[in-house]
């Protein structure tokens, strides 16, 4: 369809289109700077965008769940700068190779995010929150004092924060349905968090220092164990041992021989904003 | 929150101003309304699978849920093939892992078709043998196709999706997708688990039609995917 007769059909329902636009005249703008930024199929959704702050939708709700999402890649950035930092520094013993590589990787793409949420909330007309390494606190008011110490412990509170983030985002797509390319952005976010939880976990694996001794960890949650021996991550996998979807039962579903760790793995669950805020709060300097 | 069709129909409903001139509007939209309708009329008959006939996926949510249906058929298929003729060399740790995944893919197939009760397609007649099941190498790349494909067929279809508890089901499987992905990568190279991502460190996303021009090589059955959401 092409973007005039979108304008024709709307004003044949809807006279007052133009005046509409006109009267947010900010909106326009704001059109004109995201697209300029996107790839150019995006730009029918963008003009979705547009059309949405012409009607005064809910471009608020989703600038906030914007910044909650910049909120918590700020966290993650600034933990694995300074992760990564004493690693090189050799104060943090990440073996050398594959393993610190990766550990700049997942730096690179989280500084990355935080500067897309922060193009993108501007984009919206919204004000972007500022965090910088001073405003956090890593050792969680001492539950982690050594946590840019010890290899171990830092990787546990990596894995916390991308299994965290997981769910943070899987929790907010349903707030961002009014407008696609922000759903869209949000979920192609989503999605390398969880390649990033992954990773850590076998990182974990390899390096050894899981919780209790032998507990055998995988790059997918099962039921709701960390493999951290500290209870002060737990409120991060409580719910992820839910076998049931939608009212349907996985176990042994269909007649296959699913275990209910397999059912539980299958499976990722969601976090509301106010969990993860009480999660993430004693991170906060 | 509302869905998509009641804020459409507020959005249509709410009326009572002035008058401006399309002029005025046009000059404000600029440049960019070419690029626009450019890419509104490169979009248009960009599917070369979207015709009448073939197992029809469906349209609106069904759709999509019927979309994933097939995805997960493809997926729980070639998995159970890989535990049932492991590769040679196969480790203890990859056969323990390669096991998991089969069962979540049995279990995302099998929950699929629960919900979709009788909307749901039949099974698929597919087709492996360009697969060498016995080349780590060869199950290894296919099953890195599959998981990225899968994210990114996620990743898509959200945008396409109505009910947000549907979306919310949705996210449920890609992250486990990704978890996937992640590891198989990390087993063909390690380090490469999010490789491929763009400048913004985002994952990719595709339409069905793009992702059925990768996945059509391995499925006999010929799909109508034509009455899907586009939007």
């Amino acid at each position: 369809m092409k973007i005039e007769n979108i304008i024709n059909q709307i004003e044949s329902v809807d006279p007052e289109i133009f005046e509409r636009l006109d009267g947010r005249r900010s909106a326009m703008k704001n059109f004109a700077k995201f697209s300029g930024r996107m790839a150019l199929a995006s730009l029918p959704l963008a003009f979705g965008s547009m059309l949405n702050k012409a009607y005064g939708s809910p471009t608020d709700a989703i600038t906030d769940v914007l910044n909650f999402a910049l909120t918590l890649e700020y966290i993650e950035s600034e933990f694995y700068k300074a992760g990564y930092a004493a690693g090189v520094a050799g104060t943090l013993a990440i073996p050398a190779g594959a393993p610190l590589n990766a550990i700049k990787t997942i730096r690179d793409h989280e500084a990355a995010h935080v500067n897309f949420l922060k193009t993108a909330i501007t984009s919206l007309g919204g004000m972007p929150v500022v965090y910088t390494a001073a405003s956090f606190d890593f050792t969680a008011k001492g539950n982690f004092t050594n946590v840019f110490t010890d290899y171990g412990l830092f990787l546990a509170v990596a894995q916390t924060f991308e299994d965290t983030g997981v769910r943070a985002y899987k929790g907010q797509a349903g707030n961002l349905m009014a407008n696609n390319d922000v759903l869209t952005a949000a979920l192609n976010i989503h999605s390398v968090e969880a390649r990033h939880a992954s990773h850590i976990r076998q990182m974990r694996k390899a390096s050894g220092a899981l919780v209790p001794a032998g507990v055998i960890l995988k790059p997918w949650i099962t039921l709701n164990q960390s493999g951290i021996g500290s209870p002060a991550v737990q409120a991060s996998y409580d719910g992820e041992e839910v076998t049931t979807q939608a009212t349907v039962p996985i176990i042994n579903i269909g007649g296959f021989p699913i275990s209910a760790s397999a059912a539980s793995e299958a499976f990722d669950e969601a976090l509301t904003k106010e969990q993860v805020i009480t999660i993430v709060t004693p991170f906060f300097a | 929150m509302p869905t998509k069709n009641s804020s459409d129909k507020e959005l249509l409903a709410e009326s009572n101003i002035k008058n401006l001139s399309r002029r005025n509007f046009l000059g404000y939209i600029g440049g960019a309304s070419a690029l626009l309708v450019t890419a509104a009329a490169c979009k248009k008959n960009d599917d070369p699978t979207n015709n009448n006939s073939g197992v029809d996926l469906g349209s609106g949510d069904p759709g999509i849920l019927n979309y994933a249906y097939a995805l997960e058929q493809i997926e729980a298929a070639f998995y159970t093939k890989v535990f049932e003729s492991p590769y040679s060399g196969i480790s203890a740790s990859e056969s323990a892992l390669l096991g998991d995944i089969r069962d979540h893919e049995i279990a995302h197939r099998e929950f699929f078709k629960a919900a979709l009760k009788t909307s749901a397609i039949q099974a698929l007649e597919l087709d492996f043998s360009s697969i060498n099941f016995s080349s780590r190498d060869s199950v290894l790349a296919t099953a890195k196709a599959f998981e990225d494909l899968g994210v990114s067929a996620y990743n898509g279809a959200g945008k396409l999706i109505a009910s947000p508890a549907y979306l919310l089901l949705a996210g449920q499987i890609v992250s486990v997708e990704a978890r996937h992905a992640a590891y198989i990568r990390d087993l063909i190279a390690p380090g490469t688990f999010a490789d491929g991502l763009d400048v913004n460190g985002l994952d990719m996303s595709r339409s069905p039609s793009e992702v059925f021009a990768i996945a059509g090589t391995y499925v006999k059955t010929k799909l109508n995917i034509s009455n899907l959401p586009t939007s």
